[in-house]
């Protein structure tokens, strides 16, 4: 598709440390070629602002090609933007039209506190991740790989949890900033094969109550978060999250 | 200097089990009483460090992203090699050796590839161990698929995104250990010194890239992972924050870089489109499975691909080499891709990319299986240029995307500094000339899971530690001249921003150092970049202080230190007159167009050290001795 340049007016979310309040401050981003993903259309930004002696919009950001989980930012309102299945790397400026005001700020929710402009702490989800979300197994006693066969539907219903690049965009989605989506993902993917039966109801208990712990939200079956995940991740894995919790809980 | 491999003796297959038997052992008791520095936490760094804190030793893993999670390794597409011959056609440990050191023309250590090959069986298992959800078969088993360089199917996957789940396997071992304590995670940390006491690595200076404070940490041991150098292009298939400096410092501080020119252009990318773009998107090679690559057969035809007719379409990689096909190694498809467009048979706006065609594929397969095998790449591809490739050809170029060279390593992987172990990409062990696809992450797993855990308990077990911590002074004057160089180049607030500098440092690298090289380019390049530095620290604009979150002096650091890079790579093309792999030298080719390779000459490894700011650096060579593989012209007609 050939490219078109368009001029677009930003507000952008400012705020030069955690402890310090911020503000939204206006932009104007001219001459953006609709080729370019909107991470490069900040890039852009900001090589101006920098020649223009101002400080540059702080944004998290890594692979640029949608699997890292490092960007992300709510965008009009919506976190990663507008486009479905999409991380904010991925989205390109061929969705936007000449003239349009885009909003953009951090993920909002009390356990990601901001630690400039749009980059936020989301060390939470590696505590989540510390509370079970693992198999136990130590590297050199494992059987032959093929020595448990797994059917294929189990295996790839695990992938579809698995798919989850821990952006946080969820909690960001989700009214009560519940980490129910990201969890659940888990839970189910270990939980769905056999290597990581042993230790489900353990898993579920766990990372279950260090959610709470956390500070996030409990889940009110808004599906925000399934909504705005960029791998499409179903809010059925929330479901048999639930189930395993239950489980847990009555056994 | 002189380099010791410390290759044990005996039969090829037998050296690992008997080095690992010779190696002194780390009483369990005593395992806690070291602590161990891992810097990097991808597939290389998060496996060694979960492992290692598995065997009770004190780990300190770093990482420059938010999470261990992010590290580059979880964009790896395509799959893992392993020697598991689950299709039963005929492969072998002997064999997946055999393709790696012929893959590598012949550039590799034999004692090193093979074990690579032995172990590959036990990454696979342990994988599975930990869940991940590699593909299966309707039977439940294992799933296997082709890659370049071979003729058997061995690459495990798991769909696109084969990297992906193998990082969160380790990262989830690694969080375990987190847990437990015997690992600490320290987030967004970047590497600015390694510090040596005594001929000894003791330590390592990080800059809190919250508040830019610099950390002292002590250790026995220091462990880089910090992965490749591609990011010298500027323009590669790297995250935007994968670098060179760690191993640069390392450089600086005496460990040997080698072969820094063996850099691997990729030859299933999308294309460049504007001169703003940040980096290039890789299409995994897996789709050279059931993609056809092919150019007009006439020079400048601009007519659309869906209306250019079969037989005036040349199918370059089939006609050339019918054994392998679209199935070539990487260095040969991306230097015909090249060469196709070089002769103006180039297709897109910019004359620079060919087709890869699953016309035929769709009708023979049907849309639904192609959609199972690489549904997740078409539509990664139609969201980054807006168009379908079911329905038209995708397009693509060459780009960069992984680095063989690294720092030198022993048959331990540890460095010419006694301490410093270095493991992944960041080490030019194992894939000598050019890397076969598939092999990246066998190599990085094997490193963390199954080597560094013994070697290191060796080097630890023989060794006398004198008393050292984050007090001693040379973490004080290490961390001096972290904070000179930092004001030095705050101080410059000149008229060019780093990004600026950096694209322009890439252009050259990739126009002269880049899919094919030749002395008088090389050594224009030379005078460019150094110019080019010279203009950087009287010229760049870097905003704010060294005291906050500060990405743009970040950038600026790793920029400053991808003009020391990119000049090593250089000196070390313009020595190795030679062409082997990805070192494609016009001068030396056979008639044929292919790497012609001199063996009486360089049949050694490249290991440079430094020999201080504006030396020349000192080379010296490590012989490759070949006992078990006859030398050959690679073949893959």
């Amino acid at each position: 598709m050939s490219a078109k340049r368009i001029n677009l007016t930003l507000k952008v979310w400012r705020q030069s440390a955690g402890e310090i309040i911020g503000s939204l401050k206006t932009y104007s981003a001219s001459d953006i070629s609709t080729d370019m993903s909107f991470l490069e259309m900040l890039d852009v930004v900001n090589e101006n602002l920098i020649k223009n002696g101002e400080d540059p919009i702080a944004f998290d950001h890594d692979c640029r090609e949608g699997i890292c989980g490092m960007c992300g930012s709510v965008v009009n309102g919506r976190a990663h933007g507008h486009e479905s299945n999409t991380t904010l790397c991925q989205l390109h400026m061929r969705h936007f039209s000449d003239g349009d005001t885009i909003v953009i700020e951090p993920w909002r929710a009390k356990p990601f506190k901001v630690i400039k402009d749009l980059v936020v702490d989301r060390s939470a989800l590696d505590e989540l991740i510390q509370a079970g979300g693992f198999i136990s197994v130590n590297a050199g006693g494992a059987p032959d790989a093929n020595a448990i066969p797994i059917a294929r539907e189990t295996a790839e219903a695990a992938f579809n949890a698995a798919a989850c690049i821990g952006c946080g965009a969820c909690i960001a989605a989700c009214p009560n900033a519940s980490a129910m989506l990201f969890v659940g993902a888990k839970v189910s993917h270990l939980s769905l094969l056999p290597q990581g039966k042993p230790e489900a109801k353990k898993r579920a208990r766990q990372m279950v109550r260090k959610m709470k712990e956390l500070g996030f939200g409990n889940c009110s079956n808004e599906a925000e978060c399934e909504a705005e995940c960029p791998k499409g991740i179903s809010i059925r894995e929330i479901a048999r999250l639930n189930r395993e919790f239950i489980k847990a809980e009555f056994s | 200097m002189t380099l010791d491999a410390k290759i044990p003796g005996g039969p090829l297959a037998q050296k690992w089990d008997r080095h690992r038997f010779e190696l002194k052992l780390v009483n369990p008791a005593n395992k806690k009483k070291f602590d161990i520095i891992v810097v990097g936490t991808g597939l290389a760094g998060a496996s060694a460090a979960a492992t290692l804190a598995e065997l009770g030793y004190n780990v300190k893993n770093f990482c420059i992203q938010d999470s261990p999670r992010r590290a580059h390794s979880i964009a790896a597409q395509g799959g893992i090699n392993a020697a598991k011959n689950y299709s039963n056609d005929g492969d072998s440990v002997w064999r997946l050796f055999y393709d790696t050191v012929k893959g590598g023309d012949f550039r590799a250590r034999e004692a090193n590839v093979y074990r690579l090959a032995q172990l590959s069986c036990n990454i696979i298992d342990h994988c599975v161990a930990q869940g991940i959800p590699f593909a299966r078969d309707y039977g439940g088993l294992l799933d296997n698929r082709s890659f370049g360089g071979a003729q058997v199917s061995r690459t495990f996957y798991a769909r696109g995104q084969t990297g992906q789940q193998l990082l969160l396997g380790a990262y989830s071992s690694l969080m375990r250990q987190a847990a437990s304590g015997r690992v600490k995670i320290f987030p967004r940390r970047e590497l600015m010194d390694l510090v040596v006491i005594n001929g000894q690595a003791r330590g390592i200076v990080v800059r809190n890239l919250i508040n830019g404070q610099l950390e002292s940490h002590d250790a026995h041991a220091v462990v880089l992972a910090t992965g490749g150098y591609g990011n010298v292009f500027c323009l590669s298939t790297n995250a935007m924050s994968s670098n060179a400096s760690a191993i640069f410092r390392a450089y600086q501080k005496g460990a040997c870089l080698a072969n820094p020119c063996f850099t691997q252009i990729h030859p299933t990318c999308i294309p460049v489109h504007g001169t703003y773009q940040s980096k290039l998107t890789l299409m995994s090679e897996s789709l050279r499975n059931d993609g056809r690559v092919w150019v007009p057969k006439q020079p400048g035809d601009k007519r659309s691909a869906d209306s250019i007719p079969e037989e005036q379409r040349d199918y370059y990689l089939e006609k050339k080499y019918p054994s392998f096909g679209n199935l070539v190694p990487r260095d040969v498809a991306s230097r015909n891709a090249k060469e196709q467009c070089d002769l103006g048979k180039g297709v897109g706006e910019t004359g620079l990319a060919v087709y890869l065609d699953f016309t035929d594929a769709i009708k023979r397969d049907g849309r639904d299986v192609v959609s199972s095998k690489y549904g997740n790449l078409f539509d990664m591809y139609e969201k980054i240029t807006g168009d379908n490739p079911y329905e038209t050809p995708m397009m693509i170029y060459p780009a960069v995307h992984y680095t063989m060279g690294g720092l030198w390593v022993d048959y331990n992987l540890m460095s010419t500094i006694d301490g410093l172990f270095v493991l992944g990409e960041a080490n030019f062990s194992d894939h000598g000339a050019n890397r076969l696809g598939a092999s990246a992450l066998m190599q990085g797993l094997a490193d963390g899971y199954f080597i560094i855990p013994y070697t290191i308990g060796g080097y630890l077990a023989g060794t006398r530690f004198p008393a050292v911590d984050a007090g001693h002074e040379e973490f004080k004057n290490c961390e001096a001249s972290v904070h000179q160089k930092t004001a030095r180049l705050l101080k410059i607030k000149g008229k060019r921003t780093a990004s600026d500098f950096h694209r322009e440092l890439g252009l050259i690298m990739w126009d002269y150092c880049g899919m094919s090289r030749n002395e008088t380019g090389l050594s224009k390049a030379l005078g460019m970049i150094r110019k080019l530095k010279q203009e950087y620290w009287e010229n760049v604009n870097i905003p704010g202080t060294g005291d906050e979150f500060n990405q743009s002096l970040e950038r600026a650091g790793r920029v400053a230190d991808f003009f020391e890079f990119g000049e090593l790579m250089i000196v070390d093309a313009l020595h190795r007159k030679e062409s082997c792999g990805c070192h494609f030298n016009t001068a030396y080719q056979t008639e044929e167009n292919e790497a012609k390779r001199d063996d009486e000459n360089f049949a050694y490894v490249a290991a440079w050290e430094y020999a201080g700011s504006g030396s020349d650096p000192i080379l010296h060579k490590e012989p490759l001795i070949f006992e078990n593989v006859k030398l050959s012209q690679r073949s893959y007609k």
